[in-house]
């Protein structure tokens, strides 16, 4: 995994970066959407997950991610100019054009897939676990979920299976209160999945989603225990999503007026840990380096959009390749 | 040449394979307990046979994941009814990882399962779901009818870097036959001539290559000569090898356990009808189960099945064995 950037760079700065990219990618995506071929799912309020949670993985360990997996992928180190091209369907995106948003993955960053099943990685993730486990090394893997993801069949079957094998998993369920359209509050109903964890013998435990600096210390603890042969762990991150579930079909009435507007001014992971990182103690010019990462991210992202909305050819011969290996 | 049965002949490429290649896990419900292909695997490389919990989507889906991070895992899902409960894993996740990925990641993955009727196990544990499978691209479907065949695909199998769907038909399980004691392997995608004629072409799958047999010999009494093709793999499906039987008999018949509606018996006509259409000297037939489910009750379950009597009966409606029209 090569996340942003590699070296000795302070943590709260590093997740800084890797949020500030992932919320000027988001935002571009978001002004395109009507422009960009089929559904895109957008990340914006939930940054700090990806960014907490990726920064405490390294080379070798593996992540597995859902429909709404931009923020992963960045996290995890992919590059945002082949996340462009992908989204825009062209030969030259991380998946070949094949995959588009719901499907980026991208092996050597350790990214086995964003998802179109809401729970349907988790498994996935469970396997690269097993894989770690069989070959005797001490490399983990991250499934990522939803809250609506969480209650899948899938999910619950994979807690059950890594308690009994004990696999070097963490589970990180987004709660970010609503499954689709259907509110957290109705879904759950009135218990929580690391409530529900415990039932199945893993621990569990709940972080503030917003709050970078919370969700690094509880995944370094997890992915601790996996890393030592302790076994899975699962981790509920409270977030907010301040879109819709999808751009333009989804008019949010389901949410009670202005909620995602109050969120966004109350709850933005960004502005709570640029607040931590430059508040009394740091140093001096941390504002200043922070507002950096934000204009270089937005000036990169632009760059690899502009080129990712230039007419391509396709390369129609790709049709049928890539379906069974090359003999 | 040493005989040994169907059951022996699996077990014998999979301990051949994994002694090779230590990627190689078998996976499944009571999988250091099984009976079968499996049983006593777990003596001879420990730490490689993994019981699991009774979660196929768990488990088919770690299976996934395993195999695209460097593993091979060998799948028992027991039944094949069952890889309906993971069927996202199958279809949505192992089948499509290859192409979503514009080939960044392979799947070298091989679900077992036991299919068919004859055990008397209902309509839950009896079916014959193959043709949902070759559906979908980016998996492969493999149907051995004999122990030779089971030996040689199931090495070959091990030796993908697909998505496998092997299916053992549960009554051929104790079947016997000559197989070669050394390793060998059968290509996926050559399909098997059985038995050689010139006056029917009978393709029939899985156990039915047993059934078309017995109604070739019955048809043989009056002078008819069924070629009778095995296909072996489902998926890649030897098209070419029944076009050539075709041309030189002018008549299909096919056989399969299978229901007739969007199956494999319709597929196989449907080819044959579009790209050797010239050939034809009389109606394609089908010899297929009814829509119905399989049934329970033994004479019930024997009826759904396809006899011989209903082959031989098949052939004869394809108007093989007549002479040909005279031309106008």
């Amino acid at each position: 995994m090569d996340r942003l950037p590699a070296g000795a760079e302070e943590p709260g700065l590093r997740m800084y970066r890797v949020m500030a990219m992932i919320r000027a990618f988001e935002e571009r995506v978001g002004e395109l959407a009507e422009e960009i071929p089929g559904a895109v799912h957008l990340y914006i309020g939930q940054e700090a997950v990806a960014a907490g949670v990726c920064s405490v993985l390294r080379d070798g360990d593996h992540l597995a991610s859902t429909h709404r997996g931009h923020g992963h992928a960045i996290a995890a180190g992919c590059e945002v100019e082949a996340m462009a091209a992908e989204l825009y369907g062209r030969s030259d995106g991380v998946c070949s054009g094949k995959g588009g948003s719901m499907h980026i993955a991208d092996l050597g960053h350790g990214m086995l897939g964003a998802n179109g099943l809401a729970g349907g990685g988790v498994p996935l993730a469970c396997g690269a676990a097993l894989t770690a486990r069989q070959r005797g090394t001490d490399d983990v893997a991250v499934a990522f979920t939803g809250d609506g993801g969480a209650n899948q069949g899938a999910v619950l079957e994979s807690l059950v299976l890594a308690r009994m094998l004990d696999l070097p998993v963490v589970f990180v369920v987004e709660n970010n209160g609503y499954a689709q359209a259907t509110s957290a509050a109705r879904h759950f109903s009135g218990t929580d999945m690391s409530a529900r964890a415990a039932g199945f013998g893993i621990p569990g435990a709940v972080v503030d989603g917003a709050d970078a600096l919370a969700v690094r210390d509880a995944a370094s603890e997890a992915v601790d225990r996996a890393r030592s042969g302790r076994g899975p762990t699962l981790v509920e991150c409270r977030a907010q999503r301040f879109h819709g579930h999808m751009e333009g079909w989804d008019n949010q009435a389901y949410r009670p007026s202005g909620e995602a507007e109050r969120l966004r001014a109350e709850a933005d992971p960004l502005a709570l840990l640029r607040r931590r990182l430059t508040e009394a103690g740091q140093p001096a010019d941390a504002g200043a380096e922070l507002d950096r990462a934000e204009k270089e991210s937005a000036a990169r992202v632009q760059a690899a959009f502009d080129r990712a909305a230039q007419p391509a050819e396709p390369l129609l011969t790709a049709l049928t390749t890539d379906v069974y290996a090359a003999h | 040449m040493r005989t040994i049965t169907y059951a022996q002949a699996i077990r014998e490429a999979l301990v051949e394979r994994m002694g090779q290649d230590e990627s190689i896990v078998l996976m499944g419900e009571d999988a250091t307990s099984a009976w079968g292909p499996t049983q006593g695997i777990e003596q001879e490389f420990p730490g490689r046979v993994l019981d699991m919990p009774i979660t196929e989507s768990a488990f088919v889906g770690a299976a996934v994941g395993a195999a695209a991070t460097g593993l091979r895992p060998v799948v028992d899902l027991l039944f094949v009814d069952f890889a309906t409960v993971c069927f996202d894993q199958i279809v949505n996740q192992a089948a499509k990882l290859r192409y979503m990925t514009g080939g960044g990641v392979r799947v070298p993955l091989v679900l077992r399962a036991m299919w068919g009727t004859g055990m008397r196990r209902g309509a839950q544990h009896s079916q014959a779901l193959h043709p949902l499978f070759v559906h979908v691209p980016g998996l492969k479907v493999v149907t051995p009818s004999n122990p030779a065949d089971a030996k040689g695909l199931m090495a070959t199998a091990l030796q993908e870097d697909d998505p496998v769907l092997f299916l053992e038909h549960k009554m051929l399980y104790f079947t016997p036959g000559e197989v070669p004691e050394e390793p060998y392997a059968v290509p996926f995608g050559e399909a098997s001539v059985v038995r050689e004629g010139s006056s029917c072409t009978v393709v029939a799958v899985g156990r039915m290559v047993q059934v078309a047999l017995e109604a070739a010999d019955r048809l043989a009494e009056s002078g008819v000569r069924c070629e009778v093709l095995d296909p072996r793999t489902l998926s890649p499906f030897d098209n070419a090898a029944v076009y050539r039987s075709v041309e030189k008999t002018g008549h299909l018949v096919v056989v399969d356990e299978a229901h007739p509606r969007c199956g494999l018996a319709a597929d196989v006509a449907a080819q044959v009808a579009q790209d050797c259409h010239g050939a034809l000297r009389g109606p394609v037939r089908m010899v297929t189960a009814p829509h119905a489910p399989v049934p329970f009750s033994p004479a019930l379950e024997d009826a759904f099945t396809p006899d011989a009597a209903e082959v031989v009966e098949a052939v004869r409606a394809t108007g093989a064995g007549e002479p040909a029209p005279a031309l106008a």
